[in-house]
């Protein structure tokens, strides 16, 4: 394997981290104004990702750093491409962070209520266009020959990619409805697991709809055949795994398959691009690939280094933390700290 | 790409990150004040340093987030609005800032939560070490994205393939002499502002009688902590200026408003120059001490902006090289004089409590310290209008122009959206972030509650 694949196969690792431990925070985020009535209920529910959330998030800011480090040109036509969805992205990050952080430090019934709200919607905006923007890396956009983006933000809005929005908007609201079946104690308790029960079937749906049409949309066919192999199938079986889970109120088992989900849904993307980062819908010679957007051999080695060494310790604190934080949520005063 | 873009583009890169700074350097010193108080607690059992630890540390959290959202906008604008930079330089660029996330950002956010949430979950040793933890690591993250900078200030161990930089030498990143400068200058401000914080409060609060145990405490670690600090931040000051001098020569001509060579060179004490015509309206000069400045000695030429215009336009094609006179020359003054203004105050603070004088007899001086909190804010600020306005045309220094750095896909208009969309979001957000500081910085520090044994913890479970 050579550094370029090493690479890809790192940034990969590092979205797909963020989208199944961000994924359930979103989700949570969504979830709270209809889940959380009282104000404590609210509380136990932010509380719930509390202590994990920021942390959830950097995964994001690694795997952008970490773009722009291998991948230069990657970075610079994805993100000056997509400039208004990452606009919107960064404005919905924002107050869900904020949110998070203020919305308990006042009593202020309006105040509460306008955070609670930035939240919710702070959640739902990423959720939905990280489905976007993933269904446009494989369906393909508008890159010349000199590799710059000539497209148009509504060129992002096709159906194909909206549908993909619709997978991440209902696939992390049910990762984030079992994720809060398993950290938070009653009255939430009950109303997760109803809210699991009413999004796994349209999430099957979707995520189904969705696999159909990559058939149509991209050039998946062309490159794997009419099987695509145990990972898309897996990623479908995994859900169908987690609504049985669902049924049978086994949260602890219900959010492993939605993480397997969200992995095997998330690497489908990233193996039907490999070699390429972003498909070029004008001419597949205009493709971004690991190799004309990459940086150097020095700075490759350089960060492969570096990263072999940091990337054992990130796991072990990171993993370390969510055992400290095992206990359920149960709303005692002292355990509300947001 | 047109004109509109660009400025816009620029106007957005200044927003961002004067906000963003607004919050970072606060996060640098707390961050250790915080630590500082609670292995006083570890230490000494005294639940004074309890309460004091969660009183600063509220407000700590309160201004860490703001720091952390603005962060990502901070990462992902290099892609946004500066696409041809990204390209140019991503291979030596991106390097420190992927470092920085992996090394500083995960530890600083694991265990800042890990700090916030773990109070009855961990023992006080672990907890306090939590602390230490977000401090060792966002300073840290100051180093790294000040080694990315340094590059754009002072480029090395890079070399030219085609039309972008690739990475020679990663050493040469971590050794750049510019760096050594920077990045203790930048933590050292940091420090100074987060004990003219912890002072201000303090002094808010003794002026009331109000909590004086834990207010005259916290002031005397503020002090000490803020005397040497801000000594510390002058000293490197002085030799950045030197480095400036070496460096980046239009620079300094520009913040000193000194249009022809001189040798000796004379320092500025008030100009006020035309850049249109490049004439002087208004110059009183003291002479030779810029040569003293730049050289620690009586001589020593220090070049002139003209003279520097052309050498450059000889160098590197016609062009204007010359940054913005006035900003440069007057938040040079502010930096300065706010350093200085802060030195005195730190030094006669440190009088005080040497002399433990800080409420008795009379506490009138206190009086000064509320409103000195705003000093660091506009040393940090006009510092890095300096640093980055002084910079231009280029923005990295000698070999790309910020005209040429911005994403050629960008339309004015969608610039313009995207500009008042976070300066609104900005604005509400800042306005948010004021009115919780201030509450809790009011209310003070809360009576600790009485920790249940665990018996207890079991019986209510």
């Amino acid at each position: 394997m050579d550094l370029n694949t090493l690479w890809f196969l790192l940034i990969a690792v590092l979205f797909i981290g963020y989208f199944v431990l961000d994924g359930f925070d979103l989700g949570v985020g969504i979830l709270l104004p209809f889940l959380g009535k009282k104000d404590t209920e609210r509380r136990m529910i932010i509380n719930a990702i509390g202590p994990h959330w920021d942390a959830n998030e950097v995964w994001l800011i690694t795997a952008g750093g970490a773009m722009f480090a291998a991948f230069p040109v990657w970075y610079a036509t994805l993100f000056s491409g997509f400039y208004l969805a990452f606009f919107l992205l960064l404005i919905g990050l924002i107050f869900r962070g904020i949110g998070l952080e203020f919305r308990s430090k006042d009593e202020n019934p309006v105040w509460r209520r306008f955070w609670d709200w930035a939240i919710c919607v702070g959640s739902f905006i990423p959720a939905l266009l990280w489905g976007v923007a993933l269904a446009n890396f494989v369906r393909g956009v508008p890159i010349n020959e000199m590799k710059y983006y000539v497209g148009h933000f509504g060129d992002l809005l096709n159906p194909y990619a909206l549908l993909g929005g619709l997978v991440s908007l209902l696939g992390f609201t049910l990762h984030g409805a079992l994720f809060l079946g398993l950290k938070t104690g009653e009255p939430i308790l009950s109303r997760a697991r109803h809210a699991a029960r009413r999004l796994w079937w349209p999430t099957t749906v979707t995520l189904l709809a969705f696999t159909v049409s990559t058939y149509v949309f991209t050039d998946i066919y062309q490159r794997l055949g009419v099987n695509p192999g145990p990972v898309p199938i897996g990623a479908v079986l995994s859900l169908m795994a987690a609504g049985w889970f669902i049924y049978q109120k086994q949260e602890g088992w219900g959010f492993t398959m939605t993480t397997l989900t969200v992995v095997l849904s998330a690497s489908t993307i990233f193996l039907t691009l490999y070699p390429r980062v972003l498909v070029s819908s004008l001419d597949p010679n205009f493709s971004l690939t690991i190799y004309n957007s990459a940086s150097g051999i020095n700075t490759l080695r350089t960060m492969t280094i570096v990263a072999l060494i940091l990337v054992p310790f990130v796991l072990v604190y990171q993993v370390w933390s969510y055992w400290v934080f095992r206990r359920r949520i149960t709303g005692r005063q002292e355990e509300l700290h947001y | 790409m047109d004109a509109q873009t660009l400025l816009l583009s620029q106007w957005q890169f200044a927003i961002t990150s004067v906000y963003h700074f607004f919050f970072v350097p606060l996060t640098l010193g707390l961050s250790v004040l915080v630590a500082i108080m609670e292995t006083f607690y570890v230490r000494t059992g005294n639940e004074l340093y309890l309460r004091m630890t969660k009183f600063w540390g509220k407000l700590f959290v309160i201004n860490f987030a703001m720091g952390v959202v603005t962060g990502i906008v901070q990462e992902f604008q290099f892609g946004m609005n500066w696409s041809e930079y990204a390209r140019y330089v991503g291979d030596v660029f991106g390097a420190p800032l992927a470092i920085e996330a992996l090394l500083a950002f995960f530890v600083e956010s694991t265990f800042l939560g890990v700090w916030i949430f773990g109070w009855d979950r961990l023992s006080k040793g672990m907890h306090a070490l939590a602390m230490w933890l977000v401090a060792i690591a966002s300073n840290l993250s100051a180093f790294w994205i000040l080694v990315a900078n340094s590059f754009m200030q002072a480029p090395v161990g890079y070399a030219e393939q085609g039309s972008r930089l690739v990475m020679q030498d990663f050493g040469a990143l971590l050794t750049n002499r510019y760096v050594w400068g920077q990045f203790p200058h930048t933590v050292f401000s940091g420090f100074t502002t987060a004990a003219f914080f912890v002072l201000g409060i303090s002094a808010y609060h003794l002026l009331r009688r109000r909590h004086e145990e834990i207010f005259r405490r916290s002031f005397q670690i503020a002090t000490v902590f803020g005397a040497l600090s801000i000594f510390m931040v002058i000293l490197i000051g002085h030799t950045q200026a030197q480095r400036m001098v070496e460096f980046q020569p239009m620079k300094i001509a520009s913040a000193e408003a000194l249009l022809y060579s001189e040798n000796p060179a004379s320092f500025s004490l008030l100009s006020i120059v035309d850049q249109a015509t490049m004439r002087e309206i208004v110059s009183i000069r003291i002479p030779r001490v810029l040569s003293l400045l730049a050289y620690n000695r009586l001589e020593g030429e220090v070049k002139g902006v003209i003279d520097l215009q052309n050498e450059y336009q000889a160098r590197f094609g016609p062009g204007n090289y010359v940054p913005n006179i006035t900003v440069t020359y007057w938040s040079f003054r502010l930096m300065v004089g706010s350093g200085f203004l802060m030195f005195f105050l730190a030094a006669y603070a440190l009088f005080r409590v040497m002399r433990r004088e800080i409420t008795q007899p009379i506490f009138r001086f206190l009086n000064v310290y509320p409103l000195a909190m705003a000093l660091p804010y506009l040393a940090n600020i006009s510092g890095w209008l300096l640093t980055e306005m002084g910079r231009q045309p280029w923005v990295v220094y000698g070999k790309l122009r910020t005209a040429d750095a911005v994403s050629p896909n960008l339309t004015g208009e969608m610039v313009l959206v995207t500009l008042i969309g976070f300066t609104l979001v900005y604005g509400i957000l800042m306005l948010a972030d004021i009115y919780l500081l201030a509450k809790y910085a009011k209310v003070g520090p809360e009576p600790v509650q009485a920790t249940r044994s665990l018996e207890e913890q079991a019986y209510w479970e």
